[in-house]
């Protein structure tokens, strides 16, 4: 037992990334070549920046369902959860502004937050408490969510009062040195992120979780708390969403994100996570997001297929990617 | 005992239905098996043994059709034969029973059986007549299932069964048993030996893999040894002790498996304080009231058979199961544990019984899989610190001989030896005082067996407390100070010194006997 002498080298840690890691940006890349070639405006600063403001939402959310699907869940509620949340935050909003004035903004992001880390720990309980298979267990909370918001809009609109309208814009259309600050918002969201899954106990628990929840258990790891905070992360990143969201619309309705969760899962399979979990990559399922909002720009820009058809690209999407997955696998 | 396979038939035996000759397989530039060369004579039980990697189930896989080899030549009755597929083997009379149960638990035996080469008349499923087929396979192989049974509510042992049931299907000249024993206990090995032996009967050729060389020693008429990838020998079983088996395996003179046992007068000092009491354990369908001693120093076995509540008892004790316990105690002091987490904090650590299922997370690095039960101690302040990970990894390479080709694989590229040397480090990371060991060599190969029993040894040398859960009596005997042997769900006999022997094991584990009746009793607690 005494030929161990030529010891293997050391692996470099850190931040280096494999090849199977590069894909995503490789696809972004060529996406971006394939916009020039298309039209020339595709590259401008202004498009860019537009574009990657509009994938900011979709980028938050899918960082927050990053974590739900690296731990073996899966969270179909996020976008109902989002109109929901926008919905109870307008109103409250509505109803503070007469005796707070803006001050009612700040207080407004709080209760979306609470509220949406609310919903976050209801769907995680469902799952862990409950046992009921995260696709269930968030079909019922997504056709709950939606109903509250149709019911709380009673079919229309909650509009943001007009007093808040202007102290609220500049978090949508704001900058910070040129910068869109959805943009710097989900920068920080994604470095966060990136942290707590790639550095921290949490993190590790969390992919160990997904990959086999057995050998979790047997290595004495809460399964259902971490699990449960997965959805409660998921929770907060739909509520940062919904807060840079609310400027945009000014309103919310009942058919506020709809489909985003499909955006989601298609921006986080595509930057390499695992659907099955075990695997979580927080900068791929940023370069998904951004994906997705420039395929749906270029069908816009160009005149090769109508835009009506965004979605169904996206399904496309979605299907390639999952059997790129399996393809690599083997 | 000649390695000259040439001189070994004797004068009136059959010609070799199956034979090798000089095979070899590449795969991607990788010599993994060169210049093999055997056959298979009808009535005959011939072995293949070797170590982990020797070579012996890419051979298995060239023999039955599931690969193609390199070089050399496949002969049926003395006619080249060429398998495209495996079917082509199937059709030439070639049957593989699988190591791995690779049945449908959702489908019934008759299903099962059938999987694949349906009976249809008219393109309807002809159920009645393959569950008759079925029934009487079954009986044929001594199976008491019903061809209607679910597979996912029939035993172990049963499964084992039906997947020979299916192999069988057909007339079959030869049968290719890839460690069939492997996932069974002990008294569930000696009706299927039964069955090969009767196979053999019948004329049926039979190439039988097995780690368990005693198995060997019992069924065999020859042995092919292999070693890298290459061919020792062939040899005529007769007079082929398991421990020239094992020289001839790895290629060295083996004094000893096991470690020295220590001093039994050093042990009985520190009876005044156990390192683990458990009293009054009970953990609903699996364990009734059992209570257990292990003396500070001590490697305390566990015997008895799958289901006789080894494993249910200590997954109850940390939390892992449903349980009650009238008292634990830990060097003396009162606990109770509701976690494996709880568990390892207070000093006790548990090695699963299922390294792949339970213990590796197999397509995670190595560093993550060391660390993920003791996180703690690579995160000193906020982050993890991964550069003092790496030197953990390092130094549990290092301890542990741990062989890898690099830093970077994955778990599950490595030999289950290594798996298993890993999970121990894993498990000792948090520094166990009182360590439970599930099987510590379940499908290991000897060189590696051999580590292991030393680091228990030397694990409780450094005055830690190891009990071992294990279905092979040898090496409980070989390496523990007592053994306790449970039998459905009770602590059904208590072996020390000169009683720890096969037979009286079996025994305590089998029969309603308690050790009062075990001859040679030597308790002193």
């Amino acid at each position: 037992m005494a030929d161990l002498a030529a010891a293997p080298p050391r692996a470099q840690h850190g931040w280096s990334i494999g090849w199977g890691d590069a894909g995503p940006f490789l696809a972004l890349a060529a996406l971006v070549l394939i916009g020039f070639l298309i039209n020339p405006d595709f590259l401008s600063a202004n498009n860019i920046a537009n574009v990657v403001t509009r994938s900011a939402f979709i980028a938050i959310i899918a960082i927050g369902a990053t974590f739900v699907i690296a731990s073996g869940g899966l969270d179909l509620s996020v976008g109902s959860m989002a109109a929901f949340i926008t919905g109870v935050m307008i109103l409250f909003m509505n109803w503070a502004a007469p005796s707070v004035g803006t001050a009612a903004i700040p207080l407004g992001m709080a209760v979306a937050l609470v509220t949406s880390i609310a919903c976050g720990l209801l769907n995680g309980t469902i799952v862990t408490i409950g046992r009921i298979e995260p696709f269930i267990a968030t079909l019922g909370t997504m056709g709950i969510f939606r109903a509250l918001i149709t019911y709380m809009t009673n079919g229309g609109t909650i509009a943001i009062d007009r007093s808040l309208r202007d102290a609220y814009r500049p978090v949508y259309f704001g900058d910070v040195l040129g910068v869109p600050i959805p943009i710097l918002v989900s920068l920080a969201v994604a470095l966060v992120a990136a942290y707590v899954l790639y550095r921290t106990r949490y993190g590790r628990r969390c992919v160990a979780v997904g990959a086999n929840e057995d050998v979790a258990r047997y290595s004495g790891i809460s399964v259902a708390r971490v699990r449960t905070l997965a959805f409660v992360i998921q929770g907060a990143c739909v509520a940062i969403a919904a807060v840079c969201y609310v400027p945009r619309l000014g309103a919310a309705t009942p058919t506020t994100g709809l489909l985003w969760e499909l955006q989601v899962i298609t921006a986080v399979v595509i930057g390499g996570t695992a659907l099955r979990g075990g695997r979580g990559r927080v900068w791929g399922t940023v370069a998904g997001a951004v994906i997705l909002e420039f395929i749906a720009n270029l069908m816009v820009l160009s005149d090769f297929v109508s835009e009506y058809l965004v979605a169904a690209v996206q399904g496309v999407i979605i299907i390639i990617a999952m059997l790129i997955q399996r393809m690599s696998k083997r | 005992m000649t390695a000259a396979h040439a001189a070994l038939a004797p004068a009136g035996l059959p010609g070799p239905v199956l034979r090798a000759e000089r095979l070899a397989k590449e795969f991607s530039g990788v010599r993994v098996l060169s210049d093999v060369s055997l056959d298979l004579r009808p009535g005959e039980i011939h072995a293949v043994i070797g170590e982990n990697g020797a070579g012996k189930s890419t051979l298995m896989r060239l023999l039955s059709g599931y690969l193609k080899p390199s070089e050399g030549t496949l002969f049926m009755d003395g006619a080249p034969a060429e398998f495209h597929a495996q079917a082509d083997a199937q059709a030439a009379g070639i049957a593989l029973v699988h190591q791995e149960i690779l049945l449908a638990e959702a489908l019934t035996v008759s299903e099962n059986i059938f999987i694949g080469r349906e009976i249809a008349r008219f393109g309807r499923l002809d159920e009645r007549a393959m569950r008759e087929a079925a029934a009487a396979q079954l009986a044929e192989i001594g199976c008491k299932v019903s061809p209607n049974d679910l597979v996912r509510d029939i035993s172990l042992a049963n499964r084992q069964l039906v997947q020979i049931a299916k192999a069988l299907l057909g007339t079959q000249r030869v049968v290719i048993f890839d460690e069939p024993t492997a996932v069974l206990t002990h008294d569930e090995v000696d009706p299927l030996l039964d069955i090969i032996v009767e196979l053999k009967r019948r004329g049926v050729a039979i190439l039988y893999i097995s780690h368990r060389l005693d198995e060997v020693e019992r069924l065999a008429d020859r042995v092919t040894v292999l070693r890298d990838g290459r061919m020792v020998g062939t040899y005529d079983a007769h007079g082929l002790t398991p421990r020239r088996m094992a020289s001839l395996m790895v290629g060295r003179e083996f004094a000893s498996l096991y470690p020295a046992r220590q001093d039994p007068a050093r042990l009985g000092q520190d009876e005044s304080t156990p390192a683990l009491e458990i009293e009054g354990a009970h953990v609903p369908g699996f364990v009734t009231d059992v209570s257990l001693t292990l003396r500070k120093g001590e490697i305390l076995g566990l015997a008895g058979m799958i289901g006789a509540g080894r494993t249910e008892l200590f997954e109850g004790l940390l939390g892992l199961r449903p349980s009650s316990f009238r008292a634990v105690r830990l060097h003396g002091k009162p606990v109770g544990f509701h976690s494996p987490a709880q568990a390892a904090k207070l000093g006790v650590g548990y090695l699963t019984e299922d390294r792949k299922g339970k213990g590796l997370l197999l397509e995670e690095k190595l560093a993550p899989n060391l660390t993920l039960a003791a996180l703690d101690r690579v995160h000193p302040i906020a982050g993890l610190d991964l550069a003092g990970e790496a030197d953990l990894l390092d130094r549990a390479v290092a301890s542990y001989d741990i062989r890898l080709r690099s830093r970077d694989a994955k778990a599950g590229q490595l030999s289950g030896g290594n798996q298993q040397k890993l999970l121990l480090a894993k498990v000792m990371l948090n520094e166990p005082s009182v360590l439970i060991i599930d099987e510590p060599t379940r499908g290991i190969d000897i060189a590696n067996k051999s580590q292991i029993y030393a680091f228990i040894q030397s694990l409780v040398r450094e005055g830690r407390s190891c009990i071992v859960i294990s279905s092979e009596m040898q090496e409980l005997i070989g390496l523990c100070d007592r053994i306790l042997v449970m039998r459905a769900g009770r602590i059904n006999g208590e072996l020390a010194g000169d009683a720890m022997t096969e037979s009286n094991v079996a025994l305590c584990a089998t029969s309603s006997a308690t050790n009062e009746k075990i001859p040679g009793r030597n308790i002193d607690g």
